[in-house]
Formats: C-alpha cells, sequence, structure tokens
C-alpha cells in the first residue's frame, strides 16, 4: 500500500437534519422526524491520494463533505485531521486548522464575487486568515496560486473580472483561491459538472497535478467516470452509506455490491461499440426520512432475498475482491478472517 | 422519392445585440432527418445547437432574423411565418427543453396542462382528453395517481416525463429533445434514456437530440452532427465519427470526455475558447485550438463530402499527402 501516511480520517460519522413541525405538528404532537443524511460513514484520505465520494443525488455526499469541512455538526462520529480529532473542536480551536482544509464549489459563476478582480478573489482568503505577510508578498502568493493552476502568465488574468473569463478559468480562479491558503486536503464537490465538456479535462488534470504534489483530495461527484479516471480510490454512498469502497480500478473492473453494477452499467460510453444493455433500477433513491430497513438498497435491488430486508450488511471485504475493496452486501461471501492479511 | 421527413436548408440566424452589433449564431446549416432516425447535434455552449432547434421549431426570440428553409415532408413551415408554423408546431414536431421544471406551469396540475394542450389544439375535449393523458401518461412511465400533483411535487426524473408527455400530446413525428438530462442523476438520465429510446421504436418517432455530451449520443442515436460556432464541421454515421473522425474537433471532443474503457487514456481538454461570433470569422473558425493546423487553414472549409453518407469541414480531407 502506498507509504504516505493518512492525513483525513472520518469515522461512523453521522449527520441529521431535523425537520420542522411547524405550530400545527408541535401542537398535534406530530412525531419528530429528521432526514437521516450521513448513517455511519468512514472513509479516509492519505497524501497525494483522490477519493472520488460517488452517488446519486441525496445520498449524503455533499452532507459529508460538509461535516469534513466543519460547516455542519454531526450528530456522532469523529473527523480526525492530522492526528486531531475536528468535532469537539470550537470556532476558535478549528480556525488555524480551517486553513489546512479548504474546498472547491460546483459552481464558479456563484462562488466568486462577480466585483472582485482575479487579484482580489484570489488575495482575499490571506487577508482572511491574516496571512501572507506584506501587500508584495501576498501578490507573489496570488501569483504562484495562478501559476499552479495554469493560469499563466498570471498578469494576463489578475486584473479581470469573474465575467471576463470562461467557465473552466473561473473555476481555476476559485482553485487557486483554495490554494494560496497552500491547505494539505482539499474538497473539491462537484468541481467540473457546470463546465463545458471540452474543458473539464483541463481542471481535472490541475486537480491530478495538486494532487500528485501531495495534496489529499476528496473529490464529490456523480459520474463515475471521472472518479475512475482520476482517483485513486472510490467510495460510493447509497442513502447515508458507503455501499461499496476500494481501489479505483477495482471498484470499476470488478465491482462487488448490485447497486454499483447497476451505477457502472448505465455509464454512458463513448464507443457506440460498446453500448451494452443497462441495468436500469426502477424508482428512485427512497426519502431519507424512511430508510427502508435491513439492507438500505433492498427494495431496489435486482437481486434481493428475504433476508436482505431483515439484516443490515456490514461493509467486509468480499471473497472474489481484492486488499482493500470491501462492500456492503449480505449475498456476498466475506473472505475468511484468517486470509484477510 | 418522397422528400425527407425534416429537411434544414442554409439556416442562418443572427440576434441584434443591445449595442447595436449582431451576433451570427447559426451560419448555413444544412441537415435532414429520416423517420425514425436519431440524429445527435452536438457542440461546445454556444455553438448554435440550441438556437437551430428553435428556430426550427419558431420559437426564437423577437430580436432574432431568420433565413433559409425548413422542410416537413416538403412544406416550408419557415416561409409563411407564424401562420405557417402554428398547424405544424407540436402537431408535426416538438420539443422538450432542458429544465422541465421551466417547460410546466407550476400553479397547473400536470394532468391539466396536457389536456389544455389537447383542447387547444382541438385533439379532444373533456373526457376524451382525460382518457388521452392516461395514455399519455402510460406511455411515458408515470403512475396514473401522479397526473393530479403540481410540478413541484414530482422528482426531476417525473416531471420530465411529464415535460416528454405534454410534447407528444398530438402524436409528432419529430422530437427535439434539447439536453433532456443533463440536470438528471446518471440513474435517471438511464431511464429517461431508455424511455426516449422505447418512444422512437414503438411510435415511430424521430429524434434530434441536442447535447453537449457525446457518449449520451453514443447511447441513443444513430447519426450525429458536430456544430461549431454556428456550423456544421461533421455529419455521418455515429461510428463513423468515432472510429474514422473526418474533422479534428470530433476527434479531440471525444477524447475529453473519461470513458470507463479507456482508464489509463490521457483525457485532453481543447485549450482556448470558440470564437465571438459577433464578428466576421476569418479562415478555418477552429484553427486557433487546432493540434493539426496547417498552412490551408487559413481559408474557411467547406462541408465536404470525405466518404459515402460523411461530411466534413476540414480541409485536412483533401490534403494532397507528401511524397
Amino acid at each position: 500500500m502506498s507509504a504516505e501516511p493518512t492525513l483525513l480520517e472520518v469515522e461512523n460519522l453521522v449527520v441529521r437534519y431535523p425537520i420542522h413541525r411547524g405550530l400545527v405538528g408541535s401542537a398535534t404532537r406530530r412525531p419528530r422526524r429528521s432526514v437521516h443524511a450521513v448513517e455511519g460513514v468512514s472513509l479516509s484520505v492519505r497524501r497525494g491520494e483522490m477519493l472520488a465520494l460517488v452517488g446519486e443525488s441525496g445520498c449524503g455526499k455533499t452532507t459529508t463533505a460538509q461535516a469534513v469541512l466543519r460547516l455542519v455538526d454531526p450528530v456522532s462520529g469523529s473527523i480526525r485531521f492530522d492526528g486531531r480529532d475536528l468535532v469537539p473542536l470550537g470556532p476558535r480551536e478549528l480556525r488555524p486548522l480551517r486553513r489546512r482544509i479548504q474546498v472547491v464549489y460546483q459552481d464558479p459563476y456563484e462562488s466568486l464575487d462577480p466585483r472582485f478582480r482575479v487579484r482580489a478573489a484570489v488575495e482575499e482568503p490571506l487577508l482572511i486568515h491574516r496571512l501572507g505577510g506584506s501587500k508584495s508578498e501576498r501578490a507573489a502568493r496570488v501569483r504562484a496560486a495562478l501559476v499552479r493552476v495554469e493560469l499563466s502568465p498570471p498578469e494576463l488574468y489578475l486584473d479581470r473580472y469573474p465575467h471576463e473569463l470562461s467557465g473552466g478559468q473561473r473555476q481555476r480562479v476559485a482553485i487557486a483561491a483554495a490554494l494560496v491558503l497552500e491547505p494539505d486536503v482539499l474538497v473539491a464537490d462537484e468541481p467540473v459538472s457546470m463546465l463545458d465538456v471540452s474543458v473539464r479535462a483541463g481542471v481535472l488534470n490541475v486537480l491530478d497535478g495538486l494532487r500528485e504534489q501531495g495534496l489529499a483530495i476528496l473529490m464529490i461527484t456523480h459520474d463515475l467516470s471521472t472518479a475512475a479516471r482520476f482517483a485513486q480510490r472510490i467510495a460510493v454512498m447509497y442513502l447515508g452509506r458507503i455501499v461499496e469502497e476500494g481501489p479505483a480500478a477495482a471498484v470499476v473492473r470488478n465491482p462487488q455490491h448490485p447497486y454499483t453494477k447497476a451505477l457502472l452499467s448505465v455509464v454512458p460510453r463513448r464507443d457506440p461499440r460498446d453500448r451494452q444493455r443497462p441495468q436500469i433500477l426502477k424508482g428512485e433513491t427512497p426519502d431519507a426520512v424512511f430508510i427502508p430497513t435491513g439492507c438500505r438498497f433492498h427494495p431496489r435491488c435486482p437481486v434481493a432475498i428475504e433476508r436482505c430486508a431483515r439484516e443490515d450488511p456490514a461493509l467486509v471485504r468480499p471473497a472474489s475482491a481484492e486488499q482493500g475493496h470491501r462492500a456492503a452486501c449480505l449475498l456476498l461471501p466475506e473472505r475468511a478472517a484468517a486470509a484477510e492479511g | 422519392m418522397s422528400p425527407p421527413l425534416l429537411q434544414i436548408e442554409e439556416l442562418h440566424v443572427w440576434f441584434d445585440l443591445e449595442d447595436g452589433g449582431e451576433l451570427h449564431a447559426v451560419q448555413g446549416v444544412n441537415l435532414s432527418l429520416e423517420p425514425g432516425e436519431r440524429l445527435g447535434l452536438v457542440g461546445e455552449s454556444g455553438c448554435g445547437k440550441t438556437t437551430t432547434a428553435l428556430a426550427i421549431m419558431g420559437l426564437l426570440p423577437p430580436n432574432a432574423s431568420v433565413s433559409g428553409r425548413v422542410l416537413i415532408e416538403g412544406d416550408d413551415i419557415l416561409a409563411g411565418g407564424e401562420e405557417a408554423m402554428r398547424p405544424h408546431r407540436w402537431v408535426d414536431i416538438a420539443i422538450v427543453f432542458q429544465g422541465a421544471m421551466n417547460a410546466l406551469n407550476p400553479v397547473r396540475t400536470v394532468g391539466h396542462q396536457i389536456v389544455e394542450a389537447l383542447e387547444l389544439h382541438d385533439r379532444a375535449r373533456g373526457a376524451a382528453a382525460r382518457a388521452r393523458t392516461a395514455e399519455l401518461f402510460e406511455a411515458v412511465g408515470i403512475p396514473a395517481a401522479r397526473a393530479g400533483r403540481y410540478p413541484h411535487e414530482l422528482s426531476g426524473g417525473m416531471r420530465q416525463r411529464a415535460a416528454i408527455a405534454m410534447a407528444l400530446a398530438c402524436n409528432p413525428k419529430v422530437l427535439i429533445a434539447d439536453e433532456p438530462t443533463t440536470a438528471l442523476d446518471v440513474m435517471v438520465q438511464a431511464q429517461i434514456l431508455e424511455l426516449l429510446d422505447g418512444l422512437c421504436r414503438d411510435f415511430g418517432l424521430a429524434l434530434v437530440l441536442v447535447t453537449h455530451d457525446l457518449p449520451v449520443v453514443a447511447q441513443l442515436c444513430n447519426r450525429c452532427a458536430v456544430m461549431y460556432a454556428g456550423e456544421i464541421v461533421e455529419r455521418g454515421p455515429l461510428e463513423t465519427i468515432y472510429h474514422s473522425p473526418g474533422h479534428p474537433y470530433s476527434r479531440m471532443l471525444f477524447a475529453a470526455s473519461p470513458d470507463l474503457a479507456g482508464l489509463d487514456e490521457p483525457v485532453v481538454s481543447i485549450a482556448g475558447a470558440p470564437p465571438r461570433l459577433d464578428r466576421a470569422i476569418e479562415g478555418c473558425p477552429f484553427a486557433p485550438r487546432c493540434d493539426s493546423v496547417f498552412d490551408a487553414c487559413t481559408i474557411r472549409p467547406r462541408l465536404e463530402q470525405v466518404a459515402a453518407d460523411h461530411d466534413a469541414a476540414c480541409h485536412l480531407n483533401s490534403r494532397v499527402p507528401v511524397v
């Protein structure tokens, strides 16, 4: 395995959003309910590694990311960053750590202030964190960040406003604004889904280069082909749980969980000759308020048996999977514990 | 030989800009579609693919001017203005838009909106219209119980199905689907693509799929037209364009989308941006971004045949090999 140390380690993370009952609801004693957004997620990211968290809308992938950024409060679980649990920390203690975990959002049209020139947008985080020393030192850092996202020479971009840039350039500016603080972890939430296909690869290659330089990246995406091509490891989420996790190539070439298999079968392929019979799941992901009993995937699972409605499977290494590859399905014979190396 | 189902000849669209300028959004598009054919109209944002679709439907905003011909079974629907268009729009040719939320009226139930459409077009009234609506909902896979729901009560996939049902109300021969799955999850996208596939097969519907996503086209279409800077730069059977592209843009567009089959292949973006369409373009519009430019590219190439049923607008195809 990789020799790099684990930088970010999430364990048994649970995040729930309470639903307000309203005046009538509380007067009539309507039961308190909550959205079970994340229900016991564990994951880890090493330096120089990209972990792709893959799943459909509402599966809890963005909530997981927001918990890592400490933008939502978990109900339980731990988020260890560089050996320290972030969950019990207050705003004052979190502040110096926030610099080291940065985020890039989906829509660069919304994440950049339209009245800020590129120079100001990238410098702003330094001012907020009171870093970067003198004005000229800050200017040098801003330039360096732009070069790292391949907006060079930086002079060409420094005085432009967001509306004067293309979508791909805008997203690079957003990445530069995260990089200027020299973070250790970058959370990228659907970083290319708003961009034209022709420029997506450019932004992904920039992220890949940063990863090679040692950045740990947690990428949230719904696109398995992007995850397969750029991430080292993939974790597939369904209704608040990770149902399969492992090295990217193993998950894509030797999927274990029926949900992963179905997701892979519906990914459109470039070559018309690769067109395959998609295994389309009926219906939509159930509401995260009423989680199905047993395996939460069983109502949509094409191979579910009666037992699946009763037992909640754990994430284990199936017999036919390589090391580090785990799935949560009762139908998979678990690899004997003795053989686990 | 009977005329093609849909034929577009020398279609041009200009938009008047506020500053007095003019944007030449569609620059001489020629296309034809046979019954049951599925054509993918592909290109980046701003290449003119949606404008082409709106021009075919006669739905362009007032600041647009159009020239060229759009023929449905030989009948020019563009020449007579709105009067000539009305009997054909939704009846012969219908469109489904990307955000179904914008196509549906938020204060009317989805069922009511289709009944209304049927009555407006004198297709059916009262009980007959409601029965036809139930039929349409069944065809697109909406459970009958949801007919009484408002758009906001439906999921994105269900809303898109309702928009498709509405487009099919008058039994059109051609369906234009403009990025029908872009805002949807992969599994829901697969459901909608399967639905469109079934509709084409069961009702002999001809489909124009407008999208920037080539793999989605590969999933559903048999033919493809690639647009760049307002014109078609390549067209032909999809397999031909994938396996032996006649234009570097098509080849580079395929190479820019990651694919499960090529995990170790580099994924390369296309540097630069498309040219502005409010100024005249000199030479090949793709030349500044092309990886195969040579001296002939200072002259604008025309769409020419490179093989049977395969056209491309690139000088490389007529380049005399140097011996």
